[in-house]
């Protein structure tokens, strides 16, 4: 691997006394894209801000690029942010909001001219540099923010829900379009975000936060196929959260005894034993229906979503699950009872985070 | 750190002119008013509570009296004219909101000496308002208003009215109408969901209009001197002959201290009672 | 609800017609041929002429402004910075010092007149202009700082910080990004503080020297010992001065709205 371009060690903030960061750590490589997703009040706007030293760390160092940059101020730092309230210069033009890092830096007029003109054809706005923000819509003022924080080629760009604001239409456009950017420019982004298929589909690596903590940092398929927690199995791809106790451990395969019945569940080097309880995480689509083995539910309700049908089932114990199958043709009604399994490798034996 | 100590080089003017022409006068104002007048000129510097003392002298007591009836007068006519104004100008389109806006603007941008003169030039005897009145036949001989007690009642109204009407507009405009709708709705009379709701939510601006009323008709003595002549004596008039021909500014500096001290109670009881830490309207 | 309606308009219409009224006759009178404001003698334009021959009134006019302009910069200075620095700085004083200089706006003003003049006189400084814009900057540094902080209020604070992060100072962003987004607060805060120091009598009456006449002192004598007609159409110019002063403010009431406009399109 190569040198990490930013690194954060053990940083931890507290405002007023209530910490918002217990001590994260956090490696990001050149040209990556990552994600900080978390809900909201989970540390990632401050984790963002102290990268940007907007905010100064209680403890721990921000390293840029091998250099210590905790107390360096913002503006001596190699990183630029697009705000999530846009933070365009109300008084001044879309070329001089885009040219403004130039000038401050004293470089002559006919090349910030040229830069500025450059980086709105990057984000798809020629001709618009004489405009003033408060003529521009939504998207166009995202673009224009955009464009001012990568005009100056910064070694890594700090997007703070850059989307929010946008519609859902909109919004799957821009997710495209940021994505080429970051590919054509080789720019490093940590981009925020508390909509988890935004992770998915955007990111070279996911940081899932919680509680001022990562709970888990990896692939999107990592964490969405192998998530580490309940928390996040819960929170990215929302999943089937199951306790039970191993009955058997062999070939890296459990059988796991819970509610009346007993389902597989594959475990590399998680070092579980016979009689240790654990908790599992199964992706809706993963649940199939069988004649014998498996646990037995009741079918509760069922319902149509995003051209799925929605199973909610009621277990031995009262907890529900929910099955999503592709297509209408499962006759099922509710007050059923069935039998319910999946294959080993669809479940996911996951840490029960203390709340 | 170094980034702190010259953001608070911004504060320095702040701070050094506050607590020098600010708050040093006020302290000095303090401090002389325990102090002795000297025979001729000046003052010694001699521990007295003779200023206070001083006030309760019945003349002084009476100007007190005389300044407090006058500040009410005006307060209660200033609410009774300038509430309906503020309610009724809330209530009008934006455009002629604007434009009523502009119109209150220029009288109170306009110098209060020329608008008192204006007055002068209707309440003088066999001036505007006598022709009027005897051309109309209500009276047959000048009423000779002018450096009468109505006289100075008109000009306090006149002069503060604005600071009524703008606390109550702006209250007003922060009332949600449909608080009013929904008392109608839930069979409240029109006078009835006037009291209980529109008074009760536009109290502050209501207070903050009588505050920012009453307190100054006690100090504007150039209107009792105008209008009424020498014959009204506020305490505003007291403070100024005290200092400019008496020269006794210990006392001076006492009366200050006790109106002070009156402005400062109304001030702080309006904040409790209505738990803002700034009065409605003032800008 | 129409018959309702139409009430309030009169009552309304009514009560600016009493606000006008006195200004109106002013305004009448200083066209008027005869030295007595209750006789009409015919349209004139004589007193106009023996105010422009009065050289008095032109030095008091000439410190009036001498005054305001002085006094309400001296006043946008402090108040500016002081609001500013106190969104920036955070200490223990910042409540009683906020206290503290707004106390001249709560303050009647015979206290402040007769406060000023025993601690000017206390401290030696020599009645006269230097006085009168002490006094002046008092009192209107509130307005100022009022006026500039709700506006700062109003901003968004990641301006500030986009601007720092692109790689300006804090310098910097004061000149570039701040005081451009509160000139208008600013300016509208000089506008009334130059109103309030044109308007004043009685804290000038005060702490004004020998010889030195403002025109509220010039104004107020004439109207305490005998008006001629020359005063009205003195006042009839300061009323232009003032309507001239109440467009341009409504002119830069404007240029604040759109700012603000531009800040809430941004929501």
């Amino acid at each position: 691997m190569a040198e990490p371009i930013l690194r954060l060690e053990h940083v931890t903030k507290s405002f007023d006394n209530t910490p918002v960061l217990c001590g994260i750590d956090l490696e990001v490589q050149p040209g990556e894209f990552i994600t900080l997703l978390g809900s909201s009040g989970c540390g990632k706007t401050t984790t963002l801000r102290i990268i940007a030293g907007l905010e100064t760390p209680d403890s721990g160092r921000v390293v840029l690029e091998g250099r210590d940059m905790t107390n360096v101020p913002p503006e001596k730092r190699d990183v630029n942010t697009v705000f999530q309230s846009y933070a365009l210069f109300p008084h001044m033009t879309v070329a001089a909001n885009i040219g403004y890092s130039l000038k401050i830096r004293r470089r002559p007029k006919a090349e910030i001219a040229q830069a500025v003109e450059e980086a709105l054809h990057l984000v798809q706005l020629e001709g618009y540099g004489d405009r003033m923000p408060s003529e521009l819509s939504g998207g166009q003022r995202q673009r224009v923010a955009i464009a001012r924080a990568i005009v100056n080629r910064p070694r890594v760009l700090l997007l703070d829900e850059p989307l929010g604001a946008l519609d859902l239409q909109l919004r799957r456009q821009m997710q495209v379009e940021l994505k080429r950017l970051q590919k054509k420019l080789g720019i490093t982004f940590i981009y925020i975000t508390h909509d988890q298929e935004e992770a998915l589909n955007m990111s070279d690596r996911i940081a899932v936060m919680r509680g001022g903590q990562f709970e888990q940092i990896g692939t999107p398929a990592e964490v969405y196929d192998r998530p580490k927690t309940d928390y996040v199995a819960r929170f990215v791809g929302t999943a089937n959260i199951l306790h039970g106790v191993i009955e058997s451990a062999e070939n890296h395969v459990l059988q796991v005894r819970a509610e009346g019945g007993c389902v597989p569940s594959l475990c590399c080097g998680c070092g579980k034993q016979p009689g240790d309880s654990v908790t599992l995480a199964v992706r809706s689509e993963h649940i199939e229906f069988c004649e014998e083995g498996g646990i037995p539910a009741v079918v509760r309700e069922k319902s149509f979503a995003g051209g799925m049908l929605r199973i909610a089932l009621t277990l031995g114990d009262g907890s529900e699950l929910v099955a999503s199958r592709h297509g209408i043709d499962i006759d099922l009604e509710p007050g059923q009872p069935v039998r319910i399994t999946w294959r080993a490798e669809c479940a996911v034996p996951v840490e029960e985070a203390s709340e | 750190m170094k980034q702190r100590r010259s953001l608070w080089l911004m504060l320095v003017p702040l701070y050094v002119f506050t607590l020098v022409f600010v708050a040093g006068p006020l302290v000095y104002m303090f401090i002389l008013s325990f102090e002795t007048r000297a025979e001729t000129w000046g003052v010694v510097q001699e521990f007295t509570l003779d200023n206070y003392k001083n006030i309760f002298q019945p003349v002084y007591l009476q100007t007190f009296a005389e300044s407090f009836r006058l500040a009410i007068t005006s307060t209660i006519l200033i609410t009774l004219i300038g509430y309906p104004f503020g309610y009724f100008m809330a209530k009008l389109s934006d455009a002629w909101k604007k434009r009523l806006m502009l119109l209150l603007m220029i009288p109170f941008w306009t110098n209060s000496l020329i608008r008192l003169y204006g007055w002068m030039i209707v309440f003088r005897a066999n001036g505007v308002l006598d022709k009027l009145l005897m051309a109309l036949g209500v009276i047959d001989t000048p009423l000779k208003l002018l450096y009468t007690y109505p006289a100075v009642v008109v000009g306090m109204v006149y002069a503060l009215l604005q600071f009524m009407i703008l606390a109550v507009y702006s209250s007003c405009e922060k009332l949600d109408r449909s608080l009013i709708e929904a008392a109608r709705d839930l069979g409240a009379s029109p006078a009835k969901a006037f009291f209980t709701v529109t008074l009760k939510l536009t109290m502050p601006g209501l207070l903050s209009g009588i505050i920012l009323t009453f307190i100054p008709s006690m100090g504007l003595f150039f209107i009792a001197d105008i209008l009424g002549g020498n014959k009204i004596v506020l305490v505003g008039s007291l403070i100024q002959d005290q200092l400019l021909k008496a020269h006794n500014q210990p006392f001076a500096a006492a009366l200050a201290v006790v109106l002070m001290l009156l402005t400062t109670l109304m001030i702080s009881l309006y904040k409790r009672v209505t738990h803002s830490s700034e009065l409605e309207g003032l800008l | 609800m129409k018959r309702k309606f139409r009430f309030s308009s009169v009552y309304l219409a009514l009560v600016l017609f009493l606000i006008y009224l006195p200004i109106v006759l002013v305004v009448v009178y200083s066209f008027n041929e005869s030295k007595i404001s209750s006789v009409w003698d015919g349209f004139s334009l004589k007193w106009y002429e023996e105010l422009f021959a009065d050289a008095a009134l032109f030095e008091a006019l000439w410190n009036s402004i001498v005054l305001g302009v002085a006094s309400s910069c001296a006043a946008a200075v402090i108040g500016t910075l002081g609001a500013v620095g106190f969104t920036r700085v955070k200490t223990r004083t910042k409540g009683v010092m906020e206290y503290l200089s707004m106390l001249p706006m709560m303050t009647p003003e015979i206290i402040l007149a007769m406060v000023f003049m025993a601690f000017f006189s206390l401290l030696g400084l020599p009645f006269g202009m230097t006085t009168l814009i002490i006094a002046h900057t008092a009192f209107c540094v509130p307005y100022i700082y009022m006026l500039v902080k709700a506006r700062l209020v109003g901003l968004d604070p990641s301006l500030a910080e986009a601007a720092r992060d692109l790689g300006a100072g804090e310098i910097r962003v004061f000149f570039d990004i701040t005081l451009p987004l509160i000139a208008p607060a600013i300016a509208s805060g000089m506008l009334l503080s130059f109103a309030m120091s044109f308007d004043d009598v009685i804290i000038s009456l005060f702490v004004t020297g020998v010889g030195v006449n403002t025109l509220p002192i010039k104004v107020y004598t004439a109207l305490k010992t005998g008006v001629t007609p020359e005063i009205n159409a003195l006042c009839t110019l300061m009323l232009a001065v003032t309507i001239l002063l109440v467009v341009i403010s409504g002119a830069v009431g404007r240029m604040r709205g759109g700012a603000q406009q531009t800040q809430e399109g941004k929501q």
